[in-house]
């Protein structure tokens, strides 16, 4: 187990500072995120609808597809030098591999996530501060599942001639629940009422959690074999 | 040391591999010759375990762990340094801290690279990547080399440093497996060669006292033969 969190650490750490060095998938990520947000900030209409009511959908959408983006890349730095073989030669588990693109590509939503709800609360004015801990909470939950999803097609479609197309194609039909239950449960908390009025929604997302990471996992040497 | 049964293997209709079967022990270095599409990669590739045969088996001695490979691409990561990628690459072979410091500066002073040693890959000339290619492929010290048109891409100069480079590790009890289309390039380093058309061996036996004029008319008579 040392050696499988170790080697999981290590094409982690690589991939992020492949991704810190050239900023690709980074930069796109927090334009487009800023871009979403300033364009539902002024093509809205306040009166109309409640900031509050809407608040919720646009900053999971805005999440989902900024994701995609760093899902993109999870596997693209691999077959520029074709680096991949040397890694499906190299004496670590499939697991580990696993592991550690999705590990770097939480650690990549994490700051989109971070970047985006700074950028939220100055646009839309809501107190997320006042439900940080729950909200932090939701995020992860709602998060980790999706991308094991995400890092699983991505590792796919990578040799496919569409993958920039294909990925999100292949991901939205598994991204709607975690999706439909992390806006239910934003939606509750920006209200100002407690997560215990949101536990049907966070069993899901837990669940979706548990089966989707253990389902990934036991099927990606699939993906990566010739 | 390195051995292959009965190997068959397909892509379609296209038969890649057919029925090969060879042992190669420590300190021996086999040289494959064959025009382009003869299976040489494929072959490679299996020996490696990157690719499942069809039939047959294929192992050595020590695993994974044994192997050191070097493809037609460099296998390092553009944006970080050599260093960076032989410190990524020793480190998910378990190489320990310090016989890593020593190897990478026995490998880069070797290699010529102690000069560029900080500086990202993808700033380097394709001889000097390939020599950063080489390195990375031996960083782990690896009891059986698997090489894959190595001289690609290396001036005269280098190319005669490969080589002696070679003729040192398989004097220290290295097995070496190479491919390559070009007969003048390999003869010097094979104490067995092979000609290899349509997926199989037409000729395998050691090399003996032949020099690069004789193997290349062996080489054309086996090829016109089979």
């Amino acid at each position: 187990m040392r050696e499988l969190m170790r080697h999981t650490w290590l094409i982690a750490r690589k991939d992020l500072q492949l991704e810190f060095r050239s900023r690709t998938a980074l930069a796109s990520a927090f334009v487009f995120t800023a871009l979403v947000l300033v364009i539902f900030e002024y093509g809205r209409d306040p009166t109309a609808v409640p900031t509050i009511d809407l608040a919720p959908s646009i900053l999971w959408v805005t999440f989902s597809f900024a994701a995609m983006l760093g899902l993109n890349r999870a596997f693209q730095a691999e077959l520029e030098n074709q680096a991949l073989d040397g890694l499906l030669l190299a004496p670590i588990s499939r697991t580990s591999l696993f592991w550690g693109k999705l590990t770097a590509n939480l650690v990549f939503v994490a700051l989109v996530q971070v970047v985006g709800v700074l950028l939220f609360i100055l646009f839309f004015n809501v107190p997320v501060w006042r439900v940080w801990l729950p909200f932090l909470l939701v995020c992860a939950l709602a998060t980790i599942g999706f991308i094991a999803v995400g890092t699983l097609f991505s590792a796919m479609v990578v040799r496919t001639r569409f993958a920039e197309l294909m990925l999100p194609v292949l991901l939205l039909p598994f991204l709607l629940p975690p999706l439909i239950a992390a806006v239910a449960i934003t939606v509750k908390l920006f209200a100002g009422r407690p997560l215990s009025e949101s536990a049907g929604w966070l069993r899901l997302l837990a669940g979706y959690d548990l089966a989707f990471v253990s389902l990934t996992t036991l099927l990606f040497p699939a993906t990566v074999t010739e | 040391m390195l051995w292959a049964r009965e190997l068959t293997h397909a892509f379609g209709a296209i038969r890649a591999l057919d029925g090969i079967s060879f042992t190669l022990e420590r300190g021996r270095t086999l040289v494959i010759f064959g025009p382009n599409g003869a299976g040489k990669t494929t072959l490679l590739r299996v020996l490696a375990g990157l690719v499942r045969p069809m039939r047959g088996s294929a192992g050595v001695e020590g695993g994974r762990r044994a192997i050191g490979w070097i493809g037609h691409q460099s296998q390092l990561y553009g944006h970080l340094t050599i260093r960076e990628n032989l410190q990524f690459w020793g480190s998910l072979y378990d190489v320990l801290a310090r016989d890593l410091e020593r190897r990478q500066g026995e490998l880069l002073s070797r290699l010529g690279l102690e000069a560029r040693a900080g500086q990202q890959v993808r700033t380097l000339s394709r001889g000097e990547t390939q020599r950063a290619a080489i390195a990375r492929a031996l960083v782990h010290d690896p009891a059986v080399l698997l090489l894959d048109e190595p001289f690609t891409g290396l001036d005269r100069l280098a190319a005669e440093e490969l080589g002696a480079l070679l003729g040192e590790l398989a004097a220290r009890g290295r097995a070496t497996v190479l491919v390559t289309h070009d007969v003048k390039e390999g003869t010097d380093l094979a104490s067995d060669v092979a000609f290899m058309r349509a997926g199989r061996f037409v000729e395998f036996g050691p090399r003996g006292t032949r020099d690069a004029a004789a193997l290349t008319t062996a080489y054309r008579e086996a090829l016109r033969g089979a």
